[in-house]
């Protein structure tokens, strides 16, 4: 089980957290404080595991984090997580966060591996609605990328056509025109899964 | 602050963001926040009702602010009405505030739950998306109770969306480990294990984490999930890189699946079935061969993608333990890891090898490894990795290689990282015990460590090699010589002080052969030490200094000198005064024999499990450290190891347990009895009693009797004054003929009166199964007799003591005491008694008596009190037994056959055969079975010559009914005793009461 993400700048300030245990906001604060404190003296190219601070739990909890320019993506998991699996989510996780914010400020030029502070702060429920595709309660939900971004695409959809002509401002919509895009693979997939999963069945 | 306006990407949100991160000061920003917490206070209570676009920026500022540390304590009431709006995205919004704010304790979970539910029905499935979600993240227990029921429904249902049966699958786990008890395991559980054939992947996946987490729990439910997570994953992995599109990540199918599948198969034994087994084989050997195989992309997802599956795969193996081939091909692979160039998955691979080192099968294979691990440790530069390193050094360590492992993790515990550094200690503490062959290497490593960490070196560690020493008198020459070696340092930690002041006041002697090593000289390298060291180690030192006296005479005036000395005898430590005081006093008054006796080597400690496993036990917690070898049972681990007398342990913990306790205690046995001790123990000041006492104290409910046992030393001193004193007390007159005997030997003809109140006095306890009044005790000086009435599951009872002697008993205390578990089954409440009973006279003291449930033990009463300045202490096992609280019954044969026949159930019925200890006559018989508490009922066994009796016992919490039936055998001098109640426990009890009585 995912006990927390925390996603931190590289001075230790938060830039979004999410616990899916019940802590007082001063312990998530502490929380983060000794996590950045573990995680930040550690140099790029050692592993990215370690055990967890004895705030969140010991060693009966590990740290998996990766760490992208400014920002550390830490995963806080119990034993019942694959090491490797989380990691790959991180990655995952981070390029969907990238790809979105990119798509939503429209800044497509933008280095891809660089999301940029900033954008993840100014937009910060979206970031939230990513994550909450990826992890629900502790637990991974989907680690299809294709799925989440349906998902969220079905959301921007919605808030397009609900916020109309009072509230979407120009700029979200040609954003969301672009994001439209790689909609249309994702469709002949689910199509391709429907016909290929029978034929396997045999077995 | 600027003016928010709309159509600019919340430019608001911006501007605030950007205040913030411009304030100079901690200050500056706590006004800036403030600022805005009043604007939006002001906009949500103002009376324009705001769109959805403000509401969504002012809850994303709200969020923000949360995300700095401060609290939110408004807003809450905003975020739930957001629930019930139609538009998709205000209630978007509403449900992230609420999941990220609102915790689970909120009073406001009604209404939650009410928009909760209504989105639940609605049947959009992003509204129901979104609902799941919040249960999910709030997963509180009034979520649990409003939802428990719906969830599973929404699961299995036929008609349900792809994406929200996923999510119902993780919030049913969710409200499943936050409230099992509300999740009604039901007809659904059978549907939930076949959705491991869905279609749609993301819901295998859901499913499969769901599954996991039930079959922890009730693993025979869902045995069935056991072929299908097989199948499932059988053909993910025979498939081709291309068949399952979106799930495909980097060319490995599916991973993620395949690892939760893998975790699922990790909950049960290898499947009986032999093909299912040979199709799991089958898939494992795959998972093995991809990973010799080029990988088909240069990226490090993908090597990650394969390797996680990898992993997973090895450590199933691992669980099964059950196939040596892939045990040893698991092992190589790892092997391969261990010196891969990423980071990860080195320390996996150290990791794994860890749970791998356990296998029989595998021991050999991973203990090929060790070069590379030693490595490992000596060059990672991540300390995570190197931790791990550790950890599998100490789990491949057996006898062969314990030489090698213990002094590859000394010589990395110079340069350690500080945070490991006790775990490490313990480790090598352990490992140099366990594969021990030759003790002297055993003595070095403890040194060394010392030497090395010993800072880090817990109490545990060195009174461990102390026993050690102590047992085993081949290493105890060496160990003295060794510490004397080691004390020559001029910085010497002070763990080794204590060692070696330890080891030197047992076995100086046997180094004191060599002039270079001459008592003198060991005591002065001894006592250069003493300033430097704090009290618990001078305190200890002294008490070698006083060992030496004994051992070496030549150096009993230096030492004498010492001891005298005002930086001693007036210490401002009373500890430390009181021993030097105590020391010099014995070395002057008693005879060679008696300091031989009293300061006699330490005899050997009983074996017990090493306390520093317990530790690293404690440390890591339960279950993470194997004990490689054997899995004994952890016995009581008493820190100090040196009580071997179990009336003394039990007070060991609760006093400060000082080293002086440990080095005298079990030297002196009879302070281990009550015993008289001379009130006029003629000490010049009120010293509080050396913590030794607290060790040796029997039975002392109070703290206030610390002062009625005194230390051996005392004792010693008013020997030699009483004599001259004649301050003998008048009434037991052998005890003042020699106290020294007393207080030295055990087997005293002249035992002290005294002396049974160590052992709890029965020897009256079956007289009163059948009986309720009687003289329950008796000695010399007291008398105790019972007068007790049941009624139902209450009893009363009146205790008389008896002062037989003409002189008073003072601080008369009678107390009773319901040992272990008895308290919750009986209770008993003692009046107070009179502290003080006259010469002669008689005193009275009432016992309620509650009977809760059936029980076995007894209670115990203890009596304390002074008789001529003597403290006495006496336990009696007070007769409260089950049988008091039976009711007769009477019923005639029909129904007595009846019953007999209800109760046939194999664990109801308790006989036993015995042989008559009384002559067998059957009015006696008759009269016991009566006092037994049952009704004898005659005319139902058709021979005559049995007895058959009814009742029911009566507890607080339930009435059982018992039906008996004995059957003498006069020729064979035999009983048969059949009981047979509803409970298995009473039939048991009233058994071995009423067996004892013919």
């Amino acid at each position: 089980m995912i006990k927390a993400i925390l996603i931190f700048n590289n001075h230790g300030k938060p830039r979004l957290i999410r616990f899916y245990q019940y802590f007082a906001e001063d312990m998530q604060q502490q929380i983060i404080r000794e996590t950045f404190h573990l995680v930040s003296k550690r140099d790029d190219n050692v592993c990215n595991f370690l055990e967890g601070g004895s705030l969140i739990g010991g060693s009966d909890y590990k740290l998996i984090y990766r760490h992208y320019a400014t920002l550390y993506f830490v995963f806080c998991v119990d034993s019942s997580e694959s090491e490797l699996g989380i990691l790959d989510l991180i990655q995952k996780m981070y390029e969907k966060v990238c790809l979105s914010l990119q798509v939503f400020v429209e800044t497509l030029d933008k280095c891809f591996e660089n999301v940029c502070e900033l954008d993840l702060i100014f937009h910060m429920d979206k970031v939230h609605y990513i994550l909450q595709e990826v992890v629900m309660g502790g637990m991974v939900l989907e680690t299809n990328m294709n799925e989440i971004v349906a998902q969220v695409e079905l959301q921007n959809r919605m808030e397009k056509s609900e916020g109309g002509l009072s509230a979407a401002p120009a700029r979200a919509v040609s954003a969301v025109k672009n994001m439209n895009l790689p909609e249309i693979p994702r469709n002949i997939n689910i199509g391709d899964i429907n016909i290929k999963v029978p034929s396997l069945s045999p077995f | 602050m600027p003016a928010v306006s709309k159509g600019d990407g919340m430019r608001g949100l911006a501007v605030f963001i950007s205040d913030i991160r411009n304030c100079k000061s901690k200050e500056a920003e706590i006004k800036r926040i403030n600022k805005e917490l009043a604007n939006i206070r002001s906009k949500f209570k103002g009376d324009k009702a705001l769109d959805g676009y403000s509401k969504k920026k002012y809850v994303c500022k709200l969020l923000f602010i949360f995300l700095l540390g401060h609290d939110i304590d408004f807003g809450h009431m905003e975020a739930v009405n957001l629930l019930s709006s139609n538009k998709y995205t205000e209630k978007q919004i509403g449900y992230l505030f609420i999941s990220v704010l609102v915790n689970s304790n909120s009073d406001l979970i009604r209404l939650i739950n009410n928009a909760i539910k209504n989105d639940l029905s609605s049947r959009n499935p992003t509204f129901m998306n979104l609902a799941l979600h919040c249960i999910a993240n709030v997963g509180s227990r009034e979520m649990a109770e409003a939802f428990a029921a719906e969830v599973p429904r929404i699961l299995v249902a036929g008609d349900t969306m792809d994406s929200v049966k996923q999510s119902a699958a993780l919030c049913l786990l969710r409200l499943n480990r936050t409230s099992p008890d509300l999740v009604p395991m039901g007809e659904w559980t059978a549907r939930v294990v076949h959705l491991l054939n869905d279609q749609h992947l993301g819901v295998v996946t859901a499913a499969t984490s769901l599954i996991t987490t039930l079959a922890q729990k009730n693993p025979d439910d869902f045995k069935t999930s056991v072929s299908l997570a097989v199948a499932r994953l059988s053909r993910i992995v025979t498939s081709a890189s291309t068949d399952l599109q979106d799930y495909t990540y980097y060319f490995v199918a599916a991973p993620w699946l395949s690892v939760k599948l893998l975790r699922l198969l990790q909950c049960y034994p290898p499947p009986e079935d032999a093909a299912i087994r040979g199709r799991l084989t089958e898939c494992l050997e795959t998972i093995l061969n991809k990973a010799q195989e080029p990988p088909k992309s240069k990226k490090v997802q993908h090597s990650n993608a394969k390797n996680a599956v990898l992993f997973e795969a090895i450590s199933l193996i691992i669980h099964h333990d059950s196939e040596p081939t892939l045990l040893v091909r698991a092992c190589n692979q790892l092997g391969q890891f261990l010196q891969h160039r990423e980071t990860n998955l080195r320390y996996l691979a150290l990791e794994s090898m860890c749970t791998l080192a356990s296998s029989e099968f595998s021991h050999e294979a991973v203990k090929t490894h060790i070069e590379t691990v030693i490595n490992a440790l000596k060059t990672e530069r991540d300390v995570s990795v190197r931790q791990r390193a550790v950890d599998l050094l100490y789990a491949m360590c057996d006898r062969s290689n314990a030489k090698q492992i213990v002094a590859e993790m000394l010589s990395y515990l110079e340069t350690a990282d500080y945070s490991i550094r006790e775990e490490i200690v313990l480790k090598v503490a352990i490992l140099a015990e366990k594969y021990a062959v030759d003790y002297t290497w055993y003595v070095d490593t403890i040194l060394n460590l010392i030497r090395i960490a010993g800072d880090y070196v817990s109490e545990e560690v060195w009174y461990r090699v102390i026993q050690i020493v102590i047992n085993r008198d081949d290493v105890q020459g060496y160990a003295a010589k060794t510490v004397f070696e080691a004390l020559q340092a001029p910085a010497c930690h002070e763990n080794l002080v204590k060692v070696g002041g330890y080891i030197l006041g047992e076995f100086g002697n046997l180094i004191a052969g060599d002039p270079r090593s001459s008592p003198l000289i060991q005591f002065n390298l001894l006592h250069s030490k003493f300033h430097l060291c704090s009290v618990p180690t001078r305190a200890l030192l002294l008490s070698a200094y006083i060992k030496f006296i004994n051992l070496f005479p030549e150096v009993k005036g230096t030492i004498q000198e010492v001891l005298r000395s005002d930086s001693q005898l007036r210490n401002a430590d009373v500890e430390l005064q009181q021993r030097a005081v105590e020391y010099l006093r014995l070395s002057c008054i008693a005879s060679t024999d008696i300091l031989a006796t009293v300061l006699e080597e330490m005899p050997p400690f009983p074996e017990r499990e090493s306390s520093i496993l317990a530790k690293l036990k404690k440390k890591k917690g339960p279950g993470t450290v194997p004990d490689p070898e054997d899995n004994r049972k952890e016995r009581c681990a008493n820190i100090n190891g040196a009580t071997n007398h179990s009336s003394t342990t039990a007070n060991a913990k609760a006093s400060a347990p000082s080293f002086i306790g440990d080095l005298l205690a079990p030297v002196l046995p009879p302070i281990n009895r009550p015993r008289p001790v001379s009130s006029l123990s003629l000490l010049p000041t009120p010293l509080t009693p050396l913590s030794l006492q607290a060790y040796a104290m029997p039975l002392s409910p109070s703290a206030g009797s610390h002062f009625q046992v005194s230390s051996p030393a005392s004792d010693l001193l008013s020997l030699g004054s009483a004599s001259t004193l004649n301050s003998t007390p008048p009434s037991a007159p052998k005890a003042s003929a020699s106290l020294l005997v007393d207080v030295f030997s055990d087997n005293s003809p002249t035992a002290p009166i005294g002396a049974p109140a160590v052992v709890v006095a029965d020897e009256n306890f079956s007289r009163f199964v059948c009986k309720n009044n009687g003289v329950l005790f008796e000695n010399q000086l007291l008398q105790i007799g019972l007068k007790s009435e049941y009624r139902q599951n209450l009893g009363r009872m009146y205790v008389f003591y008896g002062n037989k002697t003409s002189t008073q008993f003072h601080n008369f205390t009678a107390s009773v005491v319901c040992q272990d578990g008895l308290n919750s089954q009986l209770n008993v409440h003692a009046k107070p008694a009179d502290p003080m009973v006259e010469g002669g006279a008689q005193l009275q003291q009432t016992l309620n008596i509650e009977c809760l449930s059936d029980f076995v033990e007894a209670p115990v009463l203890n009596i304390q009190f002074r008789y001529g300045g003597i403290l006495q202490n006496i336990s009696v096992k007070l007769p409260v037994t089950l049988n008091k609280f039976f009711q007769p019954t009477e019923m005639g044969s029909q129904d007595f056959f009846q019953r007999w026949k209800q109760l046939g159930a194999p664990q109801q019925e308790v006989q036993k055969i015995f042989k008559a200890m009384y002559s067998m006559d059957s009015e006696v018989t008759k009269a016991k079975i009566i006092g037994f508490g049952v009704a004898l009922l005659d005319g139902v066994d058709p021979n005559p010559s049995n007895f058959v009796g009814a009742g029911v016992i009566h507890t607080k919490t339930s009435q059982v009914g018992c039906l008996i039936r004995l059957e003498p055998n006069a020729q064979a001098q035999m009983y048969r005793l059949t009981l047979r109640t509803s409970r298995d426990t009473v039939s048991q009890r009233l058994c071995d009461l009423l067996s004892d009585q013919f």
